[in-house]
């Protein structure tokens, strides 16, 4: 294989994100031996402690400096990458918010095929390398053949590809600025508005009740509630309920939402969107109740049950008020 | 103002249980239920919302064939004030690629000030508005759940890590994906379908796009899906059997004897 590899690296805080192992990894799929370039952009003091801590994982570093880079805007990112990547480039990008907002239109900046949210890489046969992705809600994979003969921007989904720490590559970090030049910016960054935790905190309870799309309608929440309730626990959701406004974004888990932790997490009509399972952390006993025996949740769950949540749900809380004592409804 | 959204019509996830056919190239299509994908009917509200603000014209367009004039209809119904159709066997197996090609070469055709698109469709690759973007050579912004107006430009807010949300200002025109839960699509009943039964919805193929048939269709598929499979469970989940009843008294003393709950 003649492509060139690098990888994109984002970064906060002067601390690299955990995907820059995540990336490496995924470029071993395609060459076991290589090793991808790592390729960061920024500005400051805390942009130093990144290109150095970059230096144990990666044997080359681009480092990409300049003040409008201090915040990592796309559309700038986008004109830097353009300049810098050599033709025929492999670039690999999480596919986090950064990389949904600047993978797609690079590609076509650099001609280069674009594969996207890729689960999976299978190896490379000729012009071309054989990946996994998902489609229709994660409900099928489906294996692609994408050619790289011209180059190629590779999302890979977050939490999909691991790797042992190796020993240190003891890198060299590359001053690449000066081959940038000037950044104009259509997209302006102003400011960063912070999350409210909400009238309950779901990241600090033991247990959590998780309510998804198949609670159809906003009435029922009650139903989680009263379990919830009759446990001590308290009620979370996933995307649909937030967006359908039957609950607060507060109460959201995952990578959209908050992230928790809890010691038991109760999955009500959740159909196991990889964003929604990224918020779920700390390996809680996962109890998946589902009406869609091929609901994926279920590939992912501990304990699983096909039933009708807005049945079972009173159920359970009817057993567990019996248990205590309480009056049961 | 005048804003276009680019929709598609795909089969309804939380409706189906999708199943691979026989030949594993495709899903079971028969019998599947059909919708407009959802987060192109955010973004068809949020243009309404925008126009009914500073007014203009909402224009809504869609790559695909005769079955898909049923959610351009519906879109008519909700309030845009026109559809069309870019429909061509050439086009058919277009990656996201050739999709933004044919979207882009109807764009230049006309004038719009701002495009919208769905954040993703029933490949969730998020892909088609950022590339569009990059061929028009206009702003992007992905992820977008809360447009207000400014002079000349838009302030933008996208949906980023944990629930925080990153503001910005983009000059127009641009291209915006937007997000889930940015507004309350309106509903439309049966009733709104039928009144727009008779508007009709313009279809263009590669000869009124002035396209090289090079550039789109499976000739210039850059991704080729080679099959489908069922994704393998390592594990997969215990299931539990039972009645009702038993299940639940299973599941409360998961919950007693895990959860720490007394």
């Amino acid at each position: 294989m003649t492509n060139r590899m690098f990888a994109y690296i984002g970064h906060k805080g002067g601390i690299v994100e955990d995907s820059a192992t995540e990336l490496l990894a995924a470029a071993k799929a395609i060459d076991a031996v290589g090793s991808p370039t790592a390729i960061v952009t920024g500005w400051g003091p805390d942009f130093d402690v990144v290109c150095e801590s970059l230096r144990a994982s990666f044997p080359e570093i681009w480092k990409i400096t300049h003040p409008s880079l201090a915040y990592a805007n796309a559309e700038l990112v986008r004109q830097v990458l353009v300049r810098v990547l050599p033709p025929q480039s492999i670039l690999f990008v999480s596919h986090d918010h950064f990389g949904i907002d600047l993978s797609p239109g690079l590609s076509v900046k650099l001609n280069a095929a674009f594969a996207s949210d890729v689960l999976a890489i299978e190896g490379v046969e000729g012009g071309s390398v054989k990946l996994v992705r998902q489609e229709f809600g994660g409900q099928v994979n489906a294996r692609i053949r994408c050619d790289i003969s011209s180059g190629a921007v590779i999302n890979i989904r977050p939490g999909a590809f691991k790797i042992a720490a190796g020993p240190s590559a003891s890198g060299t970090v590359v001053d690449k600025s000066a081959a940038v030049g000037a950044l104009a910016a259509r997209r302006r960054y102003l400011e960063t508005i912070v999350a409210e935790t909400g009238d309950v905190d779901i990241t600090k309870h033991n247990v959590l009740i998780s309510v998804g799309r198949g609670i159809q309608e906003k009435d029922n929440i009650a139903i989680a509630e009263e379990l919830a309730e009759s446990l001590g626990a308290a009620v979370s959701c996933s995307r649909p309920v937030v967006d359908a406004k039957w609950m607060e974004k507060s109460r959201q888990v995952g990578s959209s939402g908050k992230t928790v932790r809890p010691k038991v997490y109760i999955a009500c009509g959740i159909s196991g969107a990889f964003q929604h399972l990224a918020g779920i952390k700390g390996s809680p006993l996962l109890i998946a109740i589902n009406k869609n025996p091929k609901a994926p949740i279920f590939q992912v769950a501990d304990v699983g049950i096909v039933d009708d949540i807005l049945e079972f749900l009173p159920e359970l809380t009817n057993r567990v008020r019996e248990a205590r004592g309480m009056v049961v409804k | 103002m005048e804003i276009l959204v680019c929709v598609r019509r795909v089969p309804d996830t939380s409706e189906n249980e999708i199943e691979i056919n026989a030949a594993g190239n495709d899903i079971e299509r028969d019998e599947l239920v059909y919708s407009i994908n959802e987060p192109d009917n955010y973004a068809v509200e949020e243009a309404l919302k925008i126009r009914d603000r500073v007014g203009g014209k909402v224009t809504v367009v869609t790559v695909g064939g005769d079955d898909d004039e049923e959610v351009l209809r519906r879109q008519l119904a909700m309030g845009a004030n026109q559809a069309v159709l870019l429909a061509d066997d050439a086009f058919t197996g277009s990656d996201g690629r050739g999709i933004a090609t044919v979207l882009k070469s109807f764009i230049q055709k006309g004038h719009y000030d701002l495009i919208l698109t769905g954040v993703q469709a029933d490949d969730g690759a998020a892909q088609v508005g950022g590339m569009l973007a990059a061929m028009l050579d206009y702003p992007f912004a992905s992820l977008v759940n809360s447009i207000s107006d400014e002079d000349g430009s838009l302030k933008i807010s996208r949906e980023i890590e944990g629930g925080n949300r990153e503001i910005s200002e983009i000059d127009l025109p641009c291209v915006l994906s937007i997000q889930t839960g940015i507004n309350e699509p309106r509903y439309v009943g049966m009733r709104g379908i039928r009144q727009v039964a008779s508007v009709p919805i313009p279809q263009l193929g590669i000869s009124d796009l002035e396209l090289d048939p090079a550039t789109v269709g499976a000739v210039a598929e850059k991704l080729h899906r080679i099959d489908y499979f069922v994704p393998f469970a390592s594990q997969g989940a215990e299931m539990l059997t039972g009645s009702r009843d038993k299940n639940a008294e299973k599941v409360f003393e998961l919950v007693v004897t895990r959860g720490g709950i007394r």
